[in-house]
């Protein structure tokens, strides 16, 4: 699997240089959303806002009535938190072109509660007017820079940085999910960091004769729920969800509403963080604690199937993770 | 609570501690050792009137979060002594600035060393953004802004208890930048809440570097007095006219010591990281290795005794 250092820091430099209406804004928090070296080469198109994210999210409302694009920079959770009413009311409601980029979603940071944005894909997709993107690997997030600012409104996206596994060779499409695996015994759908942890648990469980079918989503809003229901049809045993969020209000709330307005009755375990606040530690033992890794997926399988694997620890580790080059369905990318 | 050694001596030691961490880590707080020892050490063995630690020497590991479920839980406020009426209470407003304090919690005999050894490790409690469980810290403050309005909250409810103790909040001066610091020092003084005090390290940095690079705050001292504060400043290295700047009467109103400080005192050699000091990680090997040396020998230690590479 290849890795790819700090995939935003030059797609966004790469896009915004071509857009003068794009503005690259920062709260403090310049270097960790790699934007620290857009700043030093283009200085004109970058403005500093301090550590003040409520007056950042009115100002940007501004920036987008006088015709600009803004790009806010924080972790997610400084995007929507404090600022959330003037997020409703200076850039939601008017649709003001805004792109809230969301730094270390979920778990991926070890800050604690106060850092972790665990319900932003909740609040955010409650939001009239707002798009919601979610990045899953470097290739996604290299495209979601032009890819939100297609958008005719406001958009949030998930971004990972730093160091991130090439999952697809496809760029991000709004709308388009991924059919990463067209299984018949289970539905898996993941976002975000959580599908690499599918792919994982996939390689195994076909070893143990599970057929997974495996849907990547980078589009949260707006949901496409007809084709979750069309592949949910298409399996024996049920959904399972996997998502780096509560999971109440993110994509296992999707999922189950989309199963319940079609009338498909279908199980569902929808794994993430059960109603309860992470705290500070690393990714994996974070993801692992609270449920959210290919082990628990795995299990989350054979209570669906209601058959044991065998697989455990060794078994995930020692899945090679290849990128995902020939997908199954090609239009689905 | 008094301690045996001397406030300096508890400064030196949390320099000390965050340097051989940082060394030992390749990255930590390095710089907020060097603006804020004086105010940590003033505020624990001197500056408040703190009972002796209710909580055990070696921290626990993470006991989970608050929760209905979880009838156990606890915060970190017993580091700081007991909850009754007549002593202080301490909120780290800055919890990034948890490295700091805890080394200040060892140095006044409130933790164990092995504390600072369970640093940002996963299951433990002591970890590198403060939590409202890690050892000291009392409330969730990693969002910066929040804890000067919760302490003139406190502050509020203990005087109408007749608690004689008072409260008080280590600041950090990014927290100026948020418009909330100023509706907390409002909401104080229109309410007359003069049993709530702060000290602010004013050391002129953020995360992007120097402050007036990012965003000027321009005179913030007099930006608290005319929000109704009474302001007293101090050289934040300077231990006597710190303990004169706390002693300034602030009857019906907080009162907020504004403690000017420098982001590398006492680690000069950090000035050639200048101005980006907010989270010290070395280069390269050869910087960490070469830190180790000049540092240590700027804090009179002997250098970190690094594992082979
Ligand atoms: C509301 C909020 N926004 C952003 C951050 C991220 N952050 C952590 S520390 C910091 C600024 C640091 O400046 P200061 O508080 O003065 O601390 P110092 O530079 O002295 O360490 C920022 C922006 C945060 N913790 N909370």
């Amino acid at each position: 699997m290849e890795m790819v250092n700090r995939p935003y820091a030059a797609a966004f430099e790469a896009y915004a240089v071509q857009h003068p209406e794009v503005l690259c804004l920062s709260a403090d928090l310049t270097s960790s959303c790699e934007i620290d070296g857009f700043r030093d080469r283009h200085p004109d198109q970058f403005l500093s806002l301090g550590m003040a994210e409520q007056n950042m999210l009115s100002f940007a409302g501004g920036l987008g009535l006088a015709g600009f694009r803004p790009f806010l920079h924080s972790f997610g959770v400084f995007l929507y938190r404090r600022p959330y009413d003037q997020l409703m009311a200076s850039v939601a409601y008017p649709r003001r072109k805004v792109r809230l980029m969301g730094f270390l979603p979920g778990v991926t940071t070890p800050g604690g509660m106060t850092h972790q944005a665990i319900e932003d894909i909740s609040v955010m997709r409650t939001i009239p007017n707002m798009t919601v993107l979610e990045a899953g690997d470097a290739t996604e997030v290299e495209s979601i820079v032009a890819e939100a600012d297609r958008v005719d409104g406001p958009v949030y996206c998930r971004i990972l940085r730093g160091a991130v596994p090439r999952l697809f060779d496809t760029p991000i499409r709004i709308g388009q999910m991924r059919v990463l695996a067209e299984g018949e015994d289970v539905l898996v759908v993941t976002a975000g960091i959580t599908t690499e942890e599918a792919i994982r648990a996939r390689g195994a469980l076909a070893r143990a004769g599970v057929s997974v079918r495996h849907l990547h989503l980078n589009t949260l809003k707006p949901f496409d729920a007809a084709q979750i229901v069309d592949h949910a049809a298409s399996v024996r045993h049920g959904v399972i969800t996997l998502e780096n969020h509560l999971v109440t209000g993110g994509i296992g709330s999707m999922v189950a509403e989309a199963l319940a307005e079609a009338g498909l009755a279908r199980r569902l375990i929808r794994l993430g963080l059960q109603d309860t606040y992470a705290h500070g530690g690393s990714r994996p033992y974070l993801m692992k604690h609270y449920g959210m890794d290919a082990l628990s997926l795995v299990r989350a399988v054979e209570r669906l199937t209601g058959q044991a694997t065998g697989i455990d620890e060794d078994a995930l580790g020692a899945v090679r993770i290849d990128a995902v080059h020939s997908i199954v369905k090609a239009e689905a990318l | 609570m008094r301690n045996e050694k001397t406030t300096e001596e508890i400064a030196r030691g949390i320099r000390a501690r965050v340097f051989e961490h940082t060394i030992r880590n390749n990255g930590g707080y390095l710089s907020q050792a060097c603006s804020a020892a004086e105010q940590l050490a003033f505020l624990y063995n001197e500056g408040l009137n703190l009972g002796p630690s209710t909580m055990p020497m070696v921290p626990p590991p993470f006991g989970g979060v608050p929760s209905a479920d979880n009838p156990d839980y606890v915060t970190g406020a017993g580091y700081n002594g007991p909850f009754d009426a007549v002593h202080d209470r301490l909120f780290i407003a800055p919890a990034h600035y948890a490295l700091v304090a805890y080394a200040c919690l060892i140095e006044v005999g409130r933790m164990a060393p092995e504390g600072l050894g369970m640093f940002n490790r996963d299951g433990s409690s002591v970890e590198m953004i403060g939590a409202e469980h890690s050892p000291g810290m009392e409330v969730h403050n990693g969002t910066l802004g929040i804890g000067l309005s919760t302490a003139a909250g406190l502050a509020w409810g203990r005087k109408r208890m007749g608690h004689s103790g008072q409260v008080c909040v280590f600041m950090s001066d990014g927290e100026v930048q948020e418009g909330q610091t100023w509706e907390a020092v409002q909401a104080a003084a229109h309410h007359g809440i003069d049993n709530l005090w702060a000290i602010m390290d004013v050391n002129r940095q953020q995360c992007d570097g120097a402050m007036d690079e990012v965003m000027t705050v321009g005179d913030i001292a007099t930006k608290f007095r005319d929000f109704g504060a009474v302001v007293a400043e101090c050289d934040a290295h300077d231990l006597k006219a710190m303990r004169a700047a706390r002693a300034t009467p602030h009857p019906g109103r907080p009162l907020i010591v504004l403690a000017h400080s420098r982001p590398t005192q006492g680690m000069e050699s950090l000035m050639s990281r200048f101005p980006r000091l907010h989270y010290v990680r070395f280069k390269s090997e050869e910087e960490r290795a070469r830190m180790n040396i000049e540092i240590a020998a700027e804090l009179g230690v002997a250098p970190v005794a690094l594992e082979a590479h």
